[in-house]
């Protein structure tokens, strides 16, 4: 598994030389022809020839999402403009024992929206009406493919925005950060996808559609929603989103603080944090992170930092105003060397560039790397920067951290060059230490980037048998026949015993007067 | 009551668990008769209840302290109830990382307190004192405060469950940010004890503002209150709570929480109360009923919960009136007008059909407006002849839940929507 030049990659369960076609989480090409003739047949029918591709030259540009390490080229895509086009190809992929995979702008970082190839990929790009923005409910309705960036730009004017800000936010669709329960540097403060959709209007793995959740809160039953989101796919399709806007803070200051060490960073999140500020956000970069992106982006931020933090502070603004002097005092007690305040919007986009560039930026000083997504908690942040420094260095690995400090939600970049020999299988095994030193010290192996088919194989490192057998009772209640973005998130399938649901006729031993049904 | 051998049952859960006794009357669900009462120490224990009880076929409801135990339907049976009161302590809160671990028996009381020895708060208010984590989740109970933090939804990170069948899972963990797997915890939150029966849960917590200040102000009309609602929740004073409250003589109050700084607090404070216009007043402790059910200040009244869009808030109040005058009944309403969740109380001795015609024609206008009506809690004679629950949309997916989850249907049968 060698990275292709200028790509990342990430810690894989697929070592070696099995292609990922030949796994059971991607299925085989050829497998059921005739289920995918069938479907192809019910979405001719209903859509635009454009909106079919079964060309295999054409098939080959959906292989792989922003985990380009994967690749599975899907047997059929469909890009369905209506719900109905939608629901009518689910239930002929139901009907068929099709698999099926949603994507939306194929940006993720877990390989979730990563197709089968014995299987059909449907592609919410062409449902992308912002039908609604509700400013006396505080709500907006949007359509799957609806661009994050685009619902904050339309609810602007009514001085509104759209809370979780994934670093993709210009292109990931809302369908996409809905499935991976997508989180952005502002989820300190905010949260995360899901505590941003009050409501989606679902189709079923059978190809119904049914609304959960809406415009109000509390909707009495089970809640659904709040399985649905960031279950990757795997329990149907979102044909609308019915998303809480957030009223826009009257003052907003960024700051960007340098340090020497990033001991001294973390000592003054923690500092912040322990003292009952909750910022926006506090992000931190480390010397190489920094190097990367002064080498991408010209950033221009503090020479010689061995961290930078990056601190935003928002709300009404007498609180403001008292926090940034907490914060201000906090950082000079934990050894800053250089505080500089974004005074303008410029200034600030500046700031933030820097931060959001940081994954492509390491390109400009490796040709490949792996990006981590592992959680610890916050009074960890010392300990475990510390052993993954000690990682590095046994293994002359070079690891740059870029993470969101203030939840303990860490990116270690691990840095290696393909084309040389055994480098990449270090750099796994350096990838694979970070994601045991999460586990170990009480974390979690993802924090937002999804679970995906990359870490699939980690799951029972977090988790027991029995942990995920019981997930997967969820899975068996809305997707017993296992179509529905199979091969994701569980490392072993359940059998989920009877199908229940419609049957469209008797059952065969029904049928032939050699049982009852009762 | 399922028809059981009282003898066999005893004998086979107190093997699984030390304390097993006869159930007294007191020990009733919601007037349903129960015949024993286990009380594990242990997640363990109670698995092996669990275990113990589906081996002799008898079904189990939960309880924490009982404090809510008559809301929802009562359940078809409850051959043993399963008490984690023996569960109640709070096991670790990591102040610096502001999370506290608690077993599921742990009063709410208790969790607030381990929490304010830093300083930190689980943002949650109490509706009904006295309560537990279990209970809590059981009923997804919040108050005022949801306004700005949120429900048990947007706190709870990681739990610890048993299944009907005696399995033991756990979903989430001790960081809150984590999308590795199903989060599970969001399932089991107002379950009713129908799902899977919480043993032990984790919260993220919150700092404890420095100050705080209630805003309150008079309004004559509901459209009047609506405008007062929409006025602060389009302003930029991050409010933490706004409560509307309609009193059974027609005066009503909008009142607003700010938490904060001292300094913050006192601005936003200033700008409240010219939002709120002539009348506004500022107050240190909280106003008399503030974030009480309406129902619990008169025994024997109808408990209803109403949710609607933000923009609902006048059709829903206008609604419950009328449809309460026209029926000749005595209508209290207070609730958080800025979440869109009202809480309504019925008055006692009202005759059953008025009661329900005041639901049925309420309802309509809820569900116009994006929400539900529940009857949460109620006179036996009410809950029997109205449609407590209301229609719930994807029920069946609901019952397939179940179905996978606790296919004999042990947990708590029948006190969830749609007979669940």
């Amino acid at each position: 598994m060698s990275g292709t030049h200028g790509t990342q990659t990430t810690a894989g369960p697929v070592l070696g030389d099995t292609p990922p076609e030949a796994t059971s989480a991607t299925g085989e090409a050829g497998d059921n022809a005739a289920g995918i003739a069938a479907v192809g047949r019910v979405a001719r029918a209903l859509m635009p020839e454009t909106g079919v591709i079964a060309d295999p030259t054409q098939l080959r540009t959906y292989e792989c999402d922003g985990l380009a390490h994967y690749r599975v080229t899907p047997a059929l895509v469909v890009l369905p403009e209506t719900t109905e086009q939608l629901a009518a190809v689910v239930r002929a992929c139901s009907e068929h024992g099709v698999p099926f995979v949603a994507r939306g702008s194929g940006t993720g970082l877990s390989g979730g929206a990563l197709p089968r190839a014995d299987g059909v990929l449907l592609v919410t790009s062409r449902m992308r009406t912002i039908r609604e923005v509700r400013r006396a409910d505080q709500r907006a309705i949007v359509e799957p493919g609806v661009i994050n960036l685009d619902v904050t730009r339309a609810a602007t004017p009514e001085g509104y925005y759209y809370a979780p800000d994934p670093s993709s936010q210009q292109i990931c669709s809302i369908g996409g950060n809905l499935a991976e329960n997508s989180g952005g540097a502002h989820c300190l403060k905010y949260g995360f996808t899901s505590n941003h959709v009050l409501g989606t209007e679902l189709i079923t793995p059978q190809g119904d559609v049914v609304q959960l959740g809406g415009l109000a809160p509390d909707s009495p039953g089970y809640d659904l929603l709040g399985t649905v989101v960031g279950s990757e796919g795997t329990l149907g399709i979102a044909t609308t989103a019915t998303v809480r806007l957030v009223r826009l803070p009257e003052e907003v200051r960024t700051l960007l603080v340098g340090f020497h060490t990033t001991d001294d960073a973390g000592a003054a999140t923690s500092a912040i944090i322990s003292a009952g500020v909750l910022p926006a956000a506090i992000e931190m970069m480390d010397a190489l992170a920094i190097e990367a992106a002064e080498a991408a982006v010209h950033c221009n931020y503090p020479d010689g930092a061995g961290a930078v933090l990056v601190i935003e502070l928002d709300g009404a603004s007498a609180e403001v105003e008292h926090e940034y002097a907490l914060v201000e005092q906090f950082c000079q007690q934990n050894g800053s060397f250089e505080l500089r305040l974004a005074t303008d919007a410029t200034e600030r986009a500046l700031i933030w560039r820097g931060r959001k560039s940081a994954f492509a930026a390491v390109g400009r000083i490796s040709p490949d790397y792996i990006v981590q997504d592992g959680v610890i908690p916050r009074t960890a942040l010392p300990e475990v920067l510390r052993a993954i420094a000690e990682l590095s260095s046994s293994s002359g690995v070079r690891v740059a951290n870029v993470f969101h400090a203030g939840d303990g939600n860490l990116h270690p970049l691990v840095l290696f060059d393909g084309e040389k020999d055994g480098a990449s299988e270090a750099a796994e095994q350096v990838s694979g230490a970070i994601l045991d030193l999460c586990i170990t010290h009480g974390g979690a192996i993802t924090g937002e980037h999804g679970v995906g088919v990359d870490k699939a194989a980690y799951m029972p490192k977090m988790f027991t048998d029995d942990d995920l057998d019981t997930m997967q009772l969820v899975r068996c209640a809305f997707d017993p026949g296992n179509i529905s973005n199979p091969g994701k998130i569980f490392p072993t399938p359940r059998l989920c015993g009877e199908v229940p649901g419609k049957r469209k006729k008797a059952h065969p031993l029904v049928e032939a007067g050699l049982a009852d049904a009762f | 009551m399922t028809t059981i051998d009282l003898d066999t049952a005893r004998t086979r859960l107190s093997d699984a668990c030390g304390e097993v006794t006869d159930a007294t009357p007191a020990d009733a669900v919601d007037g349903v008769t129960a015949a024993l009462v286990a009380r594990p120490g242990s997640t363990e224990e109670t698995a092996a209840v669990l275990r113990a009880a589906a081996a002799a076929g008898l079904t189990v409801v939960p309880r924490g302290r009982g404090t809510k135990i008559s809301w929802g339907r009562p359940p078809e049976s409850a051959d043993v109830v399963l008490d984690l009161s023996r569960m109640g302590q709070v096991l670790d809160h990591a102040a610096g990382d502001l999370i506290v671990d608690t077993q599921a028996g742990a009063l709410l009381s208790d969790v607030q307190e381990t929490a304010g020895s830093a300083g930190q708060r689980l943002a949650l208010d109490e509706p009904v004192a006295g309560g537990t984590v279990g209970g809590m989740l059981a009923t997804n109970a919040s108050g005022p405060g949801r306004v700005a933090v949120g429900t048990a939804r947007d706190l709870l990170i990681g739990v610890t469950v048993v299944r009907a069948d005696g399995v033991v899972a756990k979903a989430g963990g001790r960081v809150v940010k984590n999308v590795a797997g199903y989060d599970l915890g969001k399932l089991v939150i107002g379950s009713f004890g129908t799902l899977v029966v919480v043993t032990q849960a984790v919260f993220r917590l919150h700092p404890v503002p420095a100050a705080r200040r209630f805003v309150s102000v008079p309004f004559g009309t509901p459209e009047d209150a609506s405008r007062l609602v929409q006025s602060v929740v389009h302003a930029q004073v991050v409010p933490a709570a706004v409560e509307v409250e309609w009193r059974v003589d027609g005066a009503g109050t909008v009142g607003v929480l700010l938490e904060g700084t001292p300094a913050g607090v006192e601005a936003r404070t200033a700008t409240t109360r010219r939002l709120l216009g002539l009348g506004a007043d500022a107050v240190e402790a909280a106003p008399l009923g503030w974030g009480v059910l309406p129902w619990t200040d008169e025994p024997g009244s109808t408990g209803l919960k109403l949710t609607c869009a933000l923009s609902g808030l006048a059709p829903v109040l206008i609604a419950a009136r009328r449809a309460a005058e026209d029926a000749g009944i005595a209508l209290t309403v207070r609730g958080s007008g800025g979440a869109g969740v009202l809480y309504a109380a019925l008055g006692a001795d009202a005759p059953v059909e008025a009661v329900a015609d005041v639901v049925a024609r309420t309802r309509a206008v809820c569900t116009e407006h994006g929400g539900a009506l529940v009857v949460v809690d109620g006179p036996p004679a009410v809950k029997a002849a109205v449609d407590t629950w209301g229609p719930v949309p994807a029920i069946d997916l609901m019952r397939r839940v179940k179905e996978q989850f606790d296919p004999e249907r042990r947990l708590a049968p029948g006190r969830f929507v749609g007979g669940i």
